[in-house]
C-alpha cells in the first residue's frame, strides 16, 4: 500500500540515509522525498515527507526501524484509495436517483465514486455512464462493486464490470 | 473393426457423416477399420450390423427430410452390437432428453460415447462420468464447448498436471457477432439482431443465445469436467446482452474498452457467471465475429489462450472426429 511518513531530520549530512535505509531493507519502494524547508521546526529540524509503496504488513516494522535509527517520526498515514476501477452502467441512471446510487458507495467510508461520464441519447431512453470507483484496498473495491451491483439490480440498471480489476 | 452408431441426423450428424465418407482413408490410417452400423433421427433410422450405406442415408434424409420409420434409437441400443455412439441429438438443458437416456444406456452397456449434446452433460455430468468409469467406457464431449476451438482435450491432455483455477471465455458466437457488429457500426441491438437472423447467425427466437443460456450451459460443463467442480446450471449468475446500447460502446471506447459477453469460472474467487464485461481493446478476448475464445489460467503453464470457430456443422464435426480418433488412435 501507499503510505506517507513525515520525519524530522537534523540539518546535517547523512541524516536522510537513516530514514531511507530501513525502507529499502524492508522492500519498500520510494515514490517521492520532499524536504519541507519552509516548515523548519524551532529546534532547527527539517520535516521531510517521504511517500513509499510497501506491503501493509511491514508498515509497523518500518516505523519502528526508522525510530531505532534515531529519527523522529512525526506522523505517518496510509494514502487512501489505492484501488480503482471503472464500470459501465446502462439504464435510467438519472431518474432512479443518481445521488442515492453514488451515496451508497461514498457512505461506506472505504470507497468513493471519483469520476463519472454520462451519455444521454434522448429523453426517456436509457442513458450510459462510465463510473470510476476508488477504494482503500482491492477487497474493499470488490465490496463497493457488490454494493453498486445490488443497488443497480434494485433500480433495473445493467452493470458491465471490467474483465479484471486493475 | 470399429462399429459406429450415429444418433441424431440434423446438421451436426450429417456433417459427421460427410467427414466419415470424405476422409475414410485418412481415418482408417489413424484408427483402423470402421463402419457405421446405424443412423437414427427423431422419426426413425437405418441400421445394419454389416454396415449401412452412409451416402444413401444422407440422400434419403435430404430428399425426404427424415429417415425411414420403424427403427428407433433405443431399438438400436438394445439390439445392435456396436462400439461407439455419436450422440448428436438436439440439446435440451432442462432434462437432457432424449440424449441423456441414449448416453446412459450406451455407457451402461460399455459402449463409448462421443457427443456434441450439451443437455445431458449440463444435467448429469458427474453421474455420466461415474457411470462411464464404472463400466470402463469413455465419454468424449469436445464438441459441446466452443465447437472447433480446442479446450476439453487441450486441458485434459496437453495441460495435464496443471491445476486450472480459472477460465474466462467467449463461448457464444451469436452474442459475439452481435456485440462486435454493434461496436463497429454503432447500430442498436435490435438492428444488429435482425441482421444476424437474416445471416442465419441468430435463431428466430434468439433467447437461448442472447440471454447467456447457451454460454452458461457450456460454463457448467467446463467447471465440472475440467476444474473438478460440482455446479448446476442454476448456480450460474447470468446477464444477457439485450440491454446494451450503442452509446455504451462509445463511452467504453473512450476509455479504451470494448464490451463482450464473458463466461467466467474462478475457483479461488468463487465466481461462476456469464455477463457482459468491459475488455481492454488489445486483450486477447477482444475478438470479433462469430469466433469463440478462452483464457485458461493454470498453476504451472500460466495463462493459455485459444481461439476458434464456435459453431457450424463442419466445425462441430471436427471436434467429434478428433474425439473419435482420440478414442481409437492406438489400435492398428
Amino acid at each position: 500500500m501507499l503510505i506517507t511518513i513525515v520525519v524530522e531530520l537534523k540539518d546535517q549530512p547523512g541524516q536522510l540515509l537513516k530514514a531511507l535505509e530501513p525502507i529499502s531493507r524492508l522492500g519498500g519502494n520510494i515514490v517521492s522525498v520532499y524536504h519541507q524547508r519552509d516548515k523548519i521546526t524551532p529546534l532547527k529540524r527539517i520535516p521531510v515527507e517521504i511517500t513509499i509503496q510497501i506491503d501493509e504488513r511491514k508498515v509497523e516494522d518500518l516505523i519502528e526501524a526508522i525510530r531505532r535509527n534515531g529519527v523522529i517520526v512525526r506522523s505517518y498515514n496510509e494514502v487512501r484509495l489505492t484501488a480503482t476501477t471503472s464500470l459501465l452502467l446502462i439504464g435510467h441512471i438519472i431518474h432512479t436517483d443518481l445521488g442515492d446510487t453514488i451515496n451508497r458507495i461514498d457512505s461506506t467510508g472505504f470507497a468513493e465514486v471519483v469520476d463519472m461520464h454520462i451519455s444521454m441519447p434522448q429523453l426517456n431512453q436509457p442513458s450510459t455512464a462510465m463510473i470510476t470507483i476508488s477504494a482503500t484496498s482491492d477487497d474493499n473495491l470488490k465490496k463497493a462493486i457488490d454494493i453498486l451491483k445490488k443497488t443497480c439490480r434494485e433500480k433495473d440498471i445493467t452493470v458491465i464490470e471490467p474483465l479484471e480489476l486493475q | 473393426m470399429i462399429k459406429i452408431a450415429i444418433f441424431g441426423f440434423g446438421a451436426v450428424g450429417q456433417g459427421v457423416a460427410e467427414v466419415l465418407l470424405k476422409k475414410r482413408e485418412a481415418l482408417r490410417k489413424l484408427i483402423g477399420d470402421f463402419r457405421v452400423v446405424a443412423v437414427t433421427d427423431s422419426k426413425g433410422g437405418i441400421a445394419d450390423e454389416k454396415g449401412i450405406d452412409l451416402s444413401k442415408a444422407l440422400e434419403i434424409k435430404r430428399s425426404r427430410k427424415r429417415l425411414p420409420e420403424g427403427t428407433t434409437t433405443l431399438d438400436v441400443i438394445n439390439s445392435l452390437d456396436f462400439d461407439v455412439c455419436i450422440e448428436v441429438t438436439v440439446t435440451n438443458i432442462e432434462n437432457g432428453e432424449p440424449g441423456l437416456t441414449h448416453i446412459k444406456e450406451c455407457l451402461r452397456r460399455g459402449i463409448n460415447v462421443v457427443t456434441s449434446n450439451k443437455g445431458p452433460l449440463v444435467v448429469a455430468y458427474k453421474e455420466l462420468a461415474d457411470l462411464a468409469e464404472k463400466k470402463n467406457a469413455k465419454l468424449m464431449f469436445e464438441a459441446t464447448v466452443g465447437g472447433a476451438m480446442p479446450i476439453i482435450k487441450l486441458v485434459k491432455n496437453d495441460l495435464a498436471g496443471n491445476e486450472v483455477y480459472a477460465i474466462k471465455g467467449i463461448l457464444n458466437g451469436t452474442c459475439n457477432y452481435i456485440l462486435s457488429r454493434m461496436e463497429k457500426e454503432k447500430l442498436t441491438y435490435d438492428q444488429i439482431l435482425a441482421e444476424a437472423k437474416e445471416l442465419g447467425i441468430a435463431e428466430a427466437d434468439p433467447t437461448y443465445d442472447v440471454e447467456g443460456i447457451d454460454a452458461a450451459a457450456k460454463l457448467v460443463i467446463i467447471a465440472n469436467s475440467l476444474m473438478d467442480m460440482d455446479v448446476k446450471f442454476e448456480d450460474v449468475e447470468r446477464v444477457g446482452i439485450t440491454k446494451i446500447t450503442p452509446e455504451a460502446f462509445e463511452v467504453a471506447m473512450d476509455k479504451g474498452y470494448t464490451i463482450r459477453l464473458i463466461a467466467e469460472v474462478d475457483k479461488v474467487e468463487g465466481i461462476l457467471r456469464v455477463s457482459p464485461r468491459l475488455i481492454p481493446i488489445q486483450h486477447p478476448l477482444a475478438i470479433s465475429g462469430t469466433l469463440n475464445a478462452a483464457l485458461i489460467k493454470t498453476d504451472l503453464a500460466g495463462d493459455v489462450v485459444v481461439v476458434g470457430k464456435g459453431a457450424g456443422s463442419k466445425e462441430t464435426a471436427s471436434a467429434i472426429i478428433s474425439d473419435l480418433i482420440e478414442l481409437y488412435r492406438c489400435r492398428t
